[in-house]
């Protein structure tokens, strides 16, 4: 069985806030332990943060759409703006030692270390970056 | 739950207890403006109490490090206090665990600073 909902938001880091509260609220439901659910809240937070800071820099006209999707097998979340678009192969590597002292640029990387699987599909315009998590472990355990 | 941090003097080091989240925001400007105002102030051996901070995000991460990187520019000192055990995997992942002097116990890092 698989439960979706969405939701458009305004481009404001309160908007970013109730992304990552239900984030958290969906992992927990889709019964990841607490450790999941804070890397999933966390990954969905910086990818929200991306959309209306990168993405829509806080345009009012603009907006974004946050998709929650539970399976038996996996958690996704899909985040999707309305910006110029992002070239996943442009991003710098913030472990390299050139970028290791530089005040930003590690929001996709934490997105990748806590999601198994992330797409960043650019959409010309806008963003979607698609977030997995895969839960059927857990729910077995759950049971 | 907001961002505050509360300074004071503790054997000449600048010793900021900080509780709640630093993230993209408010948390992040209340710590840069913290940083800068200490620096302006001429502290140079500052000690960042991170034992109450519940969260950090990578807004949050980069804004230790421009700390880090604005207090040795000026010569002096920043180091960290009491990570929580997030906090710490955080700096790990991201390479940052050895960039930082990290200490556990505020006496052992108070004595730590240079004279």
């Amino acid at each position: 069985m698989t439960n979706r909902v969405s939701y458009t938001l305004e481009s404001t880091l309160e908007s970013v806030n109730q992304v990552e509260q239900k984030a958290s609220e969906v992992a927990a439901g889709a019964g990841l332990a607490e450790d999941e659910q804070y890397q999933v809240a966390m990954a969905v937070r910086e990818a929200a943060v991306n959309a209306v800071l990168h993405g829509n820099a806080y345009d009012p006209g603009k907006r974004f759409v946050v998709a929650y999707e539970t399976t038996s097998e996996s958690l996704v979340i899909t985040i999707t703006d309305q910006g110029k678009g992002l070239d996943p192969e442009s991003l710098p590597d913030p472990l390299a030692p050139d970028n290791l002292m530089k005040g930003s640029g590690r929001g996709i990387f934490l997105i990748r270390a806590f999601m198994d699987e992330v797409k960043i599909r650019n959409k010309n315009p806008g963003t979607e970056v698609t977030l997995i998590k895969h839960t059927g472990r857990n729910a077995a355990n759950a049971k | 739950m907001s961002m505050k941090a509360t300074n004071r003097q503790v054997d000449g080091v600048a010793v900021v207890d900080m509780s709640g989240r630093i993230i993209l925001g408010e948390g992040s400007v209340v710590l840069r403006d913290t940083i800068r105002d200490l620096i302006g102030k001429g502290n140079k051996k500052i000690l960042l109490n991170l034992g109450d901070v519940t969260y950090i995000d990578s807004s949050g991460i980069g804004e230790l490090v421009s700390a880090f990187t604005a207090v040795r520019r000026e010569g002096g000192e920043l180091k960290l206090l009491n990570l929580t055990k997030k906090v710490h995997d955080l700096l790990q992942i991201t390479k940052l665990y050895t960039v930082f002097d990290i200490k556990d116990d505020e006496a052992t890092a108070i004595k730590a600073f240079g004279k």
